[in-house]
């Protein structure tokens, strides 16, 4: 499984006056969709025992958010860092990840039997493309927005929401690839025993771009066929008319703003 | 690959430091440095005044495409039984602005069956032509069929630019789309314009939250994707005008789809509509609790309204997750918008903010919510709305 550290950004405001970011108390944090990935793999882990391994691509701090996982019980942790893999778009990113999960594979020797789980998409960039892309480039199947999952063997069936009421229920057979919505689970907390077992024992096994014998064009900026032009705050859009006075009058005047305007 | 820093131009004035979302540039004896967590996402290089900082890039950048060989303008159609989704027509009149300024023709391109008796009707959207390809089996949605034909089409016909609704479908098979063409793909725009010179697609969206705006461009691969969600571009007008209708029947092999629907269920609890909804009462961290979104909820029921609510309120379980507006729920642009107790993050903003008129009731003047509103309201939302409701419930009662 997958996972991604970001920056705690339900949190991250623009100071309206100085049009800058309010960075104060922005922790990095286990991408909030991920941590449903995450419980889904422990889950499958207890009911099947399965082997859990979270692959994850950032800077060296990003052992954190592998630490976290570790803490909850999967068994295995892979960092993807290297200088050469900054500045990726999700084609980058996907190839990447695709080139360590093939490598994990081989290793493994279990190229036929296998289930990728992702988070639906990342607080930060929210683009949702990653999973696809992996999928793509691994040749299997994906199911996006997925709500919950019945693994039985060599296939699964999944619910996948692709409408706000609506749910289709697909089956395909594995190896695939699944994205999951935050609905499809609570996620645990580490245990205090698992805890100390990631924080003393466990090991975060690194992967530069030597290790995954990357081709430079295909990973990081290189490999990236967008890139940002520039990066703008929004702008504020309207001085608002601020209705002053009394509670009644406050309401009084806004009912008769909005009969002005052909609301009411 | 890395970010310079020209300390001979360098002036420690911290502007860089302040466009880092990663805290990633400090300054070492007034001259900014930068740290091992740069993710390399160039922010600096815009906010730097002294134009100090630049990216050292090598050459070895991926292939490079003829892009010269790729024209027009595509938009792929989604639809739902048997009905041509809302976000695909306004995708159609953006797409006819592109194709205007890029002089190419724009093309509707649907995937389904059963449509052989629409096309004339689709034909008054503006495009020049029609793609309709042809298959029984794609009545439904199946992202690797979706993937195949598709990206079969690109290589033959190359388009320059395919613009796809930001749904559940859209953003499942674009991404596939976009790396088996090696094809740079962005997603959730909220602006798309032309820059003639290059004919390169400008493509601006909401990041971190929609704390800061991206615009990204694909500078030299083809076609350029992109996703967009419902809300943001406007119906086209209806027009008469010869559209050119190329059908395709396509015949499938059992291999090519792995997946397979097993059955659709529908949710039979009152389907919530806020992408259609005239009149929107949200509600924000402000509400105080679940019980409390009762009095949202009246305020929305005498207004004949839709509900809905800031992430924060799904997250405590206040609201169903489908009564999400920002980034992560949906995209609204109702003709009315009363935010009520919402602070008015930028995630909550890029979801609400083409709304006609915005309404802000909120507790603290200093709330980001009152930049984006028409009128504002400092107070408290627990004394303030009942008395509101009771003044609409005159007025209601005064119109019959």
């Amino acid at each position: 499984m997958c996972v991604k550290q970001v920056p705690g950004v339900s949190e991250v405001r623009i100071d309206p006056k100085t049009n800058t970011l309010v960075r104060e108390g922005v922790l990095s944090i286990i991408n909030p969709n991920d941590r449903n990935a995450l419980e889904l793999a422990l889950i499958l882990k207890e009911e099947h025992k399965v082997e859990v391994i979270a692959l994850s691509m950032g800077p060296p701090q990003a052992e954190e958010v592998l630490r976290e996982a570790l803490a909850m019980g999967i068994d295995k942790a892979i960092l993807l860092s290297d200088k050469a893999f900054a500045g990726a778009d999700t084609l980058a990113t996907s190839h990447t990840l695709a080139l360590a999960i093939k490598k994990v594979l081989k290793e493994f020797d279990s190229e036929e039997n296998y289930l990728i789980i992702c988070g639906a998409q990342a607080v930060d960039g929210d683009t949702g493309q990653v999973p696809p892309e992996l999928a793509e480039e691994l040749g299997i199947p994906q199911i996006t927005y997925v709500q919950n999952l019945l693994l039985s063997e060599d296939k699964i069936i999944v619910e996948r929401k692709f409408r706000a009421t609506e749910i289709v229920v697909i089956e395909t057979k594995l190896p695939a690839l699944i994205s999951v919505l935050i609905d499809i689970n609570k996620p645990r907390y580490p245990s205090m025993a698992g805890i100390m077992k990631a924080y003393e024992k466990a090991n975060v096994i690194y992967f530069d771009s030597m290790a995954l014998n990357a081709d430079s064009s295909k990973i990081g900026l290189n490999g990236s066929m967008t890139e940002v032009k520039k990066i703008f705050f929004p702008e504020r859009k309207v001085n608002p008319i601020m209705l002053e006075g009394s509670t009644e009058e406050v309401v009084r005047k806004l009912c008769q703003y909005l009969k002005d305007d052909k609301i009411f | 690959m890395s970010i310079i820093i020209d300390a001979e131009l360098c002036t420690g004035c911290a502007s860089c430091m302040e466009s880092c979302i990663y805290d990633a540039i400090e300054l070492d004896n007034n001259i900014a440095k930068v740290l091992p967590n740069c993710t390399l996402c160039r922010a600096c290089i815009e906010a730097c005044p002294e134009e100090a900082i630049s990216l050292e890039r090598d050459d070895a950048k991926a292939q490079k495409v003829d892009i010269s060989q790729f024209k027009g303008v595509w938009v792929v159609a989604e639809h739902y039984k048997n009905k041509i989704q809302k976000v695909s027509f306004q995708l159609l009149s953006k797409g006819r602005e592109l194709a205007d300024i890029l002089q190419v023709n724009l093309t509707f391109v649907i995937l389904g069956t059963d449509f052989d008796d629409k096309l004339e009707e689709f034909s008054q959207y503006g495009m020049d032509e029609i793609i309709y390809i042809k298959s029984p089996i794609l009545k439904d949605y199946y992202s690797d069929l979706y993937t195949k034909v598709i990206t079969e089409l690109v290589l033959e016909t190359q388009p320059e630019i395919i613009l796809i609704g930001a749904t559940a479908t859209g953003r499942d098979f674009a991404p596939r789309v976009a790396k088996r063409l090696r094809a740079g793909l962005t997603a959730d725009c909220t602006g798309l314009e032309i820059d003639l010179e290059t004919r390169n697609l400008l493509q601006t969206r909401p990041t971190y939250g929609g704390t800061i705006m991206a615009t990204i461009r694909t500078p030299s691969s083809r076609p350029q994707m992109a996703t967009v969600r419902a809300g943001i571009f406007k119906m086209p007008e209806k027009i008469k005008k010869n559209v050119n209708i190329r059908k395709i029947e396509y015949e499938f092999k059992e291999q090519d789809s792995v997946s397979k629907i097993v059955k659709v269920i529908s949710k039979t609890k009152t389907p919530v509509n806020l992408e259609d909804a005239k009149i929107i009462v949200a509600g924000g961290r402000g509400v105080g609790s679940k019980e409390n979104f009762k009095l949202i909820e009246d305020l929305a029921n005498v207004l004949g309204a839709e509900l809905g609510g800031s992430r924060i309120t799904i997250e405590l379980n206040w609201l169903d997750p489908d009564r999400q507006i920002g980034q992560t729920g949906v995209t609204v642009s109702p003709k009315l918008y009363i935010a009520c107790g919402i602070s008015g993050a930028i995630q909550h903003i890029v979801g609400m903010e083409n709304s006609n008129i915005i309404v802000a009731i909120n507790k603290d003047p200093d709330a980001p919510i009152f930049n984006f509103a028409h009128y504002g309201i400092v107070g408290n939302l627990h004394e303030i709305i009942p008395i509101l409701i009771e003044e609409i419930k005159i007025m209601n009662l005064n119109k019959e």
